[in-house]
């Protein structure tokens, strides 16, 4: 009963980051659901559900609020799409722990750059 | 020509996202850090991407039967109501202020990454993490 309490509260915690970030809410629904005993494929697949149904309605009060433009977001859906296709064909065949490094330095470097602009 | 320019963040941020980085981010990062959007703008944006690239992903993961149903019951309500919050707190911050809030939260991400990055190279049988 309090273990669910507990996950019913951290809902609340990965939705209000995706509402503040409008991302970032997966970053920490896996290491959660991870600690909640959840194996490591189901917590991905889990924690997109999740996100995605977060997403959707913060998209929509986004919009409904006029805070972006649904025009504004098509350009990026085909490079979009085709990326996720890739990126799960890839998933088995390439060197996960370089990506992993590069892909920390870049998120690294953002930081610092938005940080100061 | 805005279309073509688009198209290798989003290819990336996606092949990211895939790889379980949190792709969306990095949409995120290059909208604000090279374009200069505003946040808000750049966050709409990227909560609309991430929608049709997580469905990809979601009809493979439910087919394979690794969506847990009952914990995304448990988790989304809450979650609606963070999320209204969140919203509502990023849009009553000064834009400088939430960019500013976004980069502490990506140099936490990033520390993050990084450490199982180096954990991934000193353990370099167990490429992510021992499945049990």
């Amino acid at each position: 009963m309090l273990k669910k309490l507990l996950i019913c509260l951290s809902g609340i915690g990965i939705g209000f980051l995706n509402g503040l970030f409008g991302s970032g809410g997966g970053m920490v629904a896996v290491p959660l659901l991870k600690a909640a005993k959840v194996e490591d494929r189901k917590a991905h697949a889990t924690s997109i559900c999740i996100i995605a149904s977060l997403s959707l309605f913060t998209l929509g009060v986004y919009l409904y609020e006029g805070r972006v433009q649904l025009r504004d977001t098509l350009p990026y859906l085909p490079g979009g799409l085709i990326g996720a296709l890739t990126g799960a064909w890839l998933l088995t065949r390439l060197p996960v722990k370089w990506i992993r490094l590069l892909f920390s330095l870049i998120i690294l470097y953002a930081a610092v750059r938005l940080f100061f602009q | 020509m805005q279309w073509v320019l688009a198209l290798p963040p989003a290819f990336f941020s996606a092949v990211l996202g895939a790889l379980g980085m949190g792709g969306g981010g990095v949409l995120l990062i290059y909208l604000t850090v090279f374009l200069n959007m505003q946040q808000m703008q750049a966050q709409g944006i990227n909560l609309a991407f991430f929608l049709p690239v997580a469905a990809v992903s979601l009809i493979l993961h439910i087919k394979n039967k690794l969506v847990d149903f009952r914990l995304c019951a448990l988790l989304i309500p809450g979650g609606l109501v963070g999320a209204y919050l969140g919203f509502r707190l990023a849009g009553s911050l000064p834009e400088g202020l939430l960019r500013r809030l976004f980069a502490v939260f990506l140099l936490l991400i990033g520390c993050k990454e990084l450490w199982s990055a180096i954990l991934a190279f000193r353990h370099p049988e167990g490429e992510e993490k021992p499945q049990k």
